[in-house]
């Protein structure tokens, strides 16, 4: 009785260990006082953390992956929102297959989705690296984009479109006075979604990285495979403070859940 | 154009892709009538109002209102309004807002958009809820927001879909009158689709019954009640006893039956359960169910002429299952139609 009694909290503990027990020795890595990262933290000080803006690399890194998430989250709904539309309001030939396709990339392991547009786009077409970056980044945030908008739209009725077109609107109108502002918690979910995605990305990045254009992990890992200081501890906790920060305000606002 | 053909459909045909949902309908509406489209899921009378509405456009035929011809005019410039089933509210606007909504596209001068809007609001009794959300009213007052959200724009025709269906029986009486209030105020052309016949009889000037994509018989109130013109409409009012005429005779599942009385050249008899007299008469029965439905009592009999189902004043004596009955169907108390199957 007694051991089926802590069963479950022992579990219970174990997965919350094992999910923020990681992210507990970046934290405490970072305030180390030490030359080289290392858990337990010998001493405390700020210094790794003070470092972090000091190298050139990750201030550009960070500003690349910054303008990737904006942008590629922009150019993903921009495309997403009306796939989305279509895709629930109109009985399309083959919207399931147009659906698959769309996810693919969700589906499809990182590695080679990177690996397929550098050997099939990148390199024949001779695409600059910030604009393969941009078209990857694009590319990925698409699922996700196209998920949170239809669960948005799938919640609204579509005969209110025709309500507003029998009070003297147009198409097109009723989609801008009537369904934009009935779904723009769907899309706010979906930018904070996509910007995340993007900027924790790793596998396609690392692909399409080139000389002096890397993202902000990439760099990461370059960095660590020459310097093993704690700087990087220091500069993964503030990052994972940054996404905490967005899913905490979205929440908060937009009830960020209800739409993933 | 004289106020008898205020809305016509001429020819009309309705299909959603190789779908024909409704098939050369002719119809002629006069100005200020309610007219009610009765019929069961699936007969057109949905399809119809939307071709009217703007929002289907026909295969072939017209549709011509006021005098002109708008079967080419786009749904947002007929000034035609829907009041939808669903009542079809902006969620992320007010009362207020949903009530202006028209009135702002029209480009409505600010002080005579008010004045119009609080109007609207006030006529349907929702003053207090002017700064409300849609959400934060019940069904019955989200459909008077849709009312006058409809009715500020003053439309040419009103059309109703289903505008009793989602209410409970108290807040159906009151939607009723106040659909009479509006209607009699504002002399507005109403057209509303329902399939309870009861909502038709008690709401409705005029009544066409659909059926299949095509008009099955339009009459009154009383004419669809008392007189079904065919056996689809007969059944539908609940005439349950319906017969095919064959030379004069009751056509029966166990052959043509002899009936007493001058019998009419019609194609088909009909007979409320009322209209069977029971007790007396040249047929017999056997009691096969029986319920007591407070003011009478219902019976179901196997006869010759095959199940027929009679009801009687429950103050009469009662008869046990399994008794044998002498009934009659008065032929003079039949409806006659012109129409079998």
């Amino acid at each position: 009785m007694m051991a089926r009694n802590l069963f479950i909290p022992i579990t219970l503990g174990l997965v919350i260990a094992f999910l923020i027990g990681p992210f507990l020795i970046i934290v405490a890595a970072s305030f180390s006082a030490g030359e080289t990262l290392a858990f337990p933290p010998q001493g405390f000080s700020l210094r790794w953390i003070a470092k972090v803006f000091t190298v050139e690399s990750f201030r550009d890194s960070f500003f690349m992956s910054l303008f990737l998430a904006i942008g590629g989250t922009l150019a993903a709904l921009i495309l997403g929102i009306p796939a989305s539309y279509a895709l629930s309001r109109y009985k399309l030939p083959g919207a399931e297959t147009i659906r698959t396709i769309v996810s693919a990339p969700i589906i499809v392991p990182g590695i080679i989705v990177g690996l397929s547009l550098l050997r099939y786009i990148v390199v024949p077409f001779q695409v600059g690296i910030t604009l393969a970056l941009f078209l990857a980044h694009t590319a990925l945030i698409l699922p996700y984009a196209v998920r949170v908008v239809s669960a948005s739209l799938g919640n609204l009725r579509s005969d209110i479109e025709e309500a507003a077109v029998l009070l003297g609107s147009s198409r097109l109108g009723a989609f801008f006075r009537v369904v934009l502002p009935n779904i723009r918690g769907g899309i706010m979910s979906a930018f904070i979604l996509g910007f995340v995605t993007s900027f924790n990305q790793v596998p396609v990045s690392l692909f399409l990285s080139g000389p002096g254009v890397r993202t902000l992990p990439v760099d990461m890992i370059a960095y660590m495979e020459i310097v093993f200081d704690p700087s990087v501890a220091a500069l993964s906790a503030l990052l994972a403070f940054m996404s905490i920060g967005i899913v905490f305000i979205a929440e908060r606002f937009l009830g960020f859940s209800r739409y993933v | 154009m004289s106020d008898q053909n205020f809305l016509t459909l001429e020819n009309l045909t309705l299909a959603y892709g190789d779908t024909v949902a409704v098939k050369d309908l002719n119809l002629t509406i006069g100005k200020g009538e309610l007219v009610a489209f009765l019929g069961p899921s699936g007969c057109g009378k949905t399809t119809t109002m939307r071709a009217i509405a703007g929002l289907l456009s026909p295969a072939s035929g017209h549709v011509k209102l006021d005098g002109v011809d708008i079967t080419r005019v786009s749904a947002n410039k007929r000034n035609v309004g829907l009041m939808f089933q669903s009542y079809a509210l902006f969620p992320h606007l007010s009362v207020y807002e949903n009530v202006a909504f028209g009135l702002r596209l029209k480009k409505t001068p600010a002080a005579e958009l008010d004045k119009r809007v609080r109007a609207g609001i006030t006529s349907v009794g929702l003053t207090d809820y002017a700064d409300r959300k849609p959400a934060e009213l019940s069904g019955g007052q989200q459909q008077r927001v849709a009312l006058a959200r409809s009715m500020v724009m003053e439309p040419k025709v009103l059309l109703l879909d289903e505008p009793l269906s989602n209410l409970d029986a108290r807040l159906r009486l009151d939607m009723r009158s106040e659909l009479q209030r509006v209607q009699k105020e504002t002399g507005v052309t109403m057209i509303f689709v329902t399939h309870d016949q009861g909502e038709a009889l008690s709401l409705a000037d005029r009544i066409v019954v659909m059926k299949r994509g095509a008009i099955e018989q339009i009459g009154s109130p009383e004419d669809i009640y008392n007189r079904p013109t065919s056996a689809f409409v007969a059944d539908f009012v609940g005439f349950e006893n319906i017969f095919e005429l064959s030379d004069g005779r009751l056509k029966t599942p166990k052959g043509l039956v002899e009936i007493s009385g001058p019998v009419p050249i019609a194609a088909g008899l009909a007979w409320r359960p009322r209209m069977v007299t029971l007790g007396s008469g040249p047929f017999q029965g056997a009691v096969r169910g029986a319920s007591f439905a407070g003011n009478s009592r219902e019976y179901l009999l196997d006869t010759p002429l095959g199940p027929i189902k009679a009801e009687v004043d429950a103050a009469l004596p009662s008869h046990e299952l399994g008794a044998e009955l002498a009934f009659d169907l008065p032929v003079a108390a039949a409806a006659q139609l012109r129409k079998f199957g």
